[in-house]
């Protein structure tokens, strides 16, 4: 017992010298929760977009006008003619056009039909779709506004409720996605280099001609870790809860007990990283290359992780912050009890396990 | 010039020789721009729905298989509560709930107006909209079918209606891959040489044979040249092999505009992004310093750049922090010139700033790196 507090009070010292470092681990997340939490949406507003109208009439200015008021659109520039258009799109400055034929409402009006035309900048196909998306949603409107007085019988209604996020908010979403994805690469990145750095450095034959437990060693690296990811945790919730306006429906308790597990995962692979490498380059190429834009794109919250094909959904089951980040919607948002996260739990679990049995078989107590 | 030389070929020594680093170096990013491509695809398809039907009607079962058939919907059960099929949503096996209410067939003809009920998971907002914008169409096209059984249509068409004919240019097949190889290259090629480049310098620093530089008459510039061209080299060398190895053959992406153009934007991109990599590591001591360091910077450029979300749609003060990015100009410049065919007059702007950044970054590091300790 001696020899383990021994141990942890070195690691301490060892974390608490480098102020720059401990800087960073304290300044990433704060900064990073804060800007993510308000800057990143999936949404797409205040879009440029063109108008060349050949009709200058009153629909054609109503519907402008609408466009305008929608806050989907900024209206950059009208243009003169169907080459400018492509021109603009080459230099990036509009991201769909509108044109109107010339006598657009005459034919409104006394042919009861008449045609716009939309085109996008399908360089990003996702913008292009819901910006025409929009759009026609805007003209349908005005459309229907024109034949408002007339009542359709066998009219269909439908209610809809945004459960669990009435006000579309993307801060719901992304909020608990950019805390696990800070969790684990902190947690990761800082205890990926830890046992590495020793080996590096030579202090590592030091610890080798000592009487200690390998088991000992690697607890001692993770502890100051832990300490700090769990004071981190309760930083970025509360900027997310009195800040971003994240709500907490479930249990408080609940999601520190499997954030501190999800934590202990991220620190075993870390700590793995740093066991299975030989240079503190290596290890942090592997954790910052490695796991950076994966976690990113297979946690699930930037894009829909059903929509992948197949062999990549069975990736994204080995992402721990996955888990972590199902877990975060439950409970935070959802204020589910632990009966709909056990599986989730479980899993993290046996990863924290499987990492730690892996650590200590691969933890050499020799010199090569 | 000879003395430069000596410190290149000490450079490259030391990267080939470490036959650990060079698989991570070239055969990690590649691995990612095959394989995360396929992985970023926004488009919203197979929505889970769970249905609720009170009626069991001939006209309630027609609408559930017109919103199977539409190939947007994947019907997960049908539940005889509206609580029963709430398990599902709290569980994620669905996303969606449409309650169809007792009588709805009866009452829709007698009374001329019925009311669904559809309850939607909105933690993701854009697939929440989505597909509450799907399934209202579809019972959009279901009530006219409706109509069309009961009232005779007029031949004439009195009501005005406005055609919209949409047209994408640049990608008309709207093929998400074309839009993300580009940006995830340019990412990964970013990531590369800022990285190594800051923990190059650091490492030095920490094993103590700067030490042996510092006393040598090598000049600063030409310790920083030295540092600096090799990661170009390996820059520029990783963009080709993933713009045409993987981009070309495995996505099919023909650049369209001028290579040329999209060559020497890279050249400068990365003499600014090695500068940023040298900047950190004149500021660090040790390695995990560099690392933290570059992190947080790669972390909020990346995310804030435009690979992901869009720039457009974030708050003011967020918007100009993404054009304090490198990132940003260059995944708007690979995409400009790679699938718009955009020339030099559109992305001059975006050259200037980058020229900016370059002799920013690197003047900073220049002055900051000390011989003396």
């Amino acid at each position: 017992m001696n020899q383990l507090i021994a141990f942890v009070k070195k690691e301490f010292l060892h974390v608490f010298r480098d102020r720059k470092t401990l800087l960073m681990l304290f300044g990433l997340p704060i900064v990073q929760i804060i800007l993510f939490g308000f800057a990143l949406s999936n949404e797409i507003k205040n879009a440029k977009i063109a108008i060349l109208d050949h009709a200058r009439d009153q629909a054609s200015q109503q519907i402008i006008g609408k466009l305008q008021t929608s806050g989907q659109f900024e209206i950059y520039e009208s243009l003169l003619s169907h080459r400018q258009i492509e021109e603009a799109f080459k230099a990036g400055k509009i991201k769909m056009a509108i044109v109107f034929p010339a006598n657009f409402n005459q034919d409104l009006l006394h042919q009861h039909a008449a045609q716009v035309q939309l085109i996008a900048d399908a360089s990003d196909p996702n913008t292009a779709t819901t910006l025409t998306g929009y759009a026609s949603r805007i003209i349908m409107d005005y459309q229907d506004e024109l034949l408002q007085s007339q009542r359709l019988p066998y009219q269909i209604n439908t209610t809809v409720s945004m459960v669990y996020n009435p006000g579309l908010k993307s801060a719901i979403n992304f909020v608990p996605g950019v805390m696990s994805l800070i969790l684990l690469l902190v947690c990761v990145l800082m205890t990926s280099v830890s046992i590495v750095r020793e080996k590096e450095s030579g202090t590592m034959e030091v610890l080798l001609v000592s009487p200690f437990n390998p088991f000992l060693v690697i607890v001692s690296k993770a502890l100051p870790y832990l300490a700090l990811s769990l004071i981190n945790l309760t930083v970025i919730l509360l900027l997310s809860v009195f800040v971003l306006g994240m709500p907490v429906n479930g249990s408080i308790f609940l999601l520190y007990a499997i954030s501190t597990l999800f934590i202990i995962t991220a620190l075993s692979l870390g700590l793995l990283i740093s066991n299975s490498t030989a240079s503190q380059q290596s290890a942090m190429l592997i954790s910052l290359m490695g796991m950076l834009v994966p976690s990113i794109l297979f946690t699930g919250f930037m894009f829909p992780l059903e929509n992948m094909p197949y062999p990549l959904q069975l990736v994204s089951h080995i992402i721990p912050a996955k888990w972590y980040y199902t877990v975060v919607k439950s409970i935070m948002v959802k204020g589910l009890g632990f009966a709909a996260v056990w599986k989730e739990t479980l899993i993290l679990a046996g990863m924290t396990l499987a990492l730690l049995v892996f650590n200590i078989r691969k933890f050499k107590t020799r010199l090569e | 010039m000879r003395i430069l030389r000596f410190l290149l070929q000490k450079e490259f020594r030391q990267i080939f020789r470490n036959k650990a680093l060079l698989p991570l170096l070239f055969v990690a990013p590649m691995m990612q721009l095959l394989i995360l491509p396929l992985a970023a695809d926004y488009e919203v398809k197979n929505i889970n729905i769970s249905i609720v039907d009170h009626d069991h009607s001939s006209y309630s079962r027609q609408l559930v298989s017109k919103i199977t058939a539409s190939g947007y919907f994947r019907l997960t059960d049908y539940h005889s509560s509206f609580d029963d099929a709430f398990i599902e949503i709290e569980s994620d096996r669905s996303d969606l709930i449409l309650e169809i209410p007792e009588g709805f067939e009866r009452r829709l003809i007698r009374e001329d107006e019925q009311t669904l009920f559809i309850a939607i998971n909105a933690i993701n907002g854009v697939k929440a909209n989505l597909g509450g914008e799907y399934l209202g169409r579809i019972i959009g096209d279901y009530n006219r079918t409706v109509r069309l059984e009961w009232m005779q249509m007029p031949k004439f068409n009195l009501f005005p209606t406005i055609g919209i004919a949409v047209s994408n240019w640049f990608n008309p097949t709207m093929n998400y891959q074309f839009y993300m190889v580009p940006g995830i290259l340019a990412l990964l090629v970013t990531m590369i040489g800022a990285y190594m480049c800051a923990l190059n310098i650091v490492k030095e620093k920490e094993v103590g044979t700067i030490e042996q530089i510092n006393v040598t008459p090598i000049k600063k510039y030409q310790f920083i040249l030295g540092k600096l061209i090799p990661f170009w080299i390996i820059g520029m060398l990783l963009f080709s092999v993933g713009l045409f190895g993987i981009g070309g053959l495995v996505y099919g992406i023909v650049p369209v505009g001028s290579l040329l153009l999209l060559y020497v934007f890279l050249a400068v991109y990365l003499i600014a992004v090695l500068g940023l990599g040298l900047l950190i590591s004149t500021y660090s001591e040790t390695q995990q310093q560099a690392m933290s360091v570059a992190f947080f910077f790669m972390m909020v450029f990346i995310l804030m750049s435009g690979l992901f979300t869009s720039i457009d749609s974030m708050p003011g003060w967020a918007y100009v922090i993404a054009q304090l990015s490198p990132i940003t100009y260059f995944i708007e410049v690979m995409r400009m010139i790679v699938l718009k065919g955009s020339g030099f007059a559109d992305i001059q702007l975006h050259f200037v700033v980058m020229i900016g950044f370059a002799i920013f970054f690197n003047g900073w590091a220049i002055l900051n790196y000390r011989k003396t300790s």
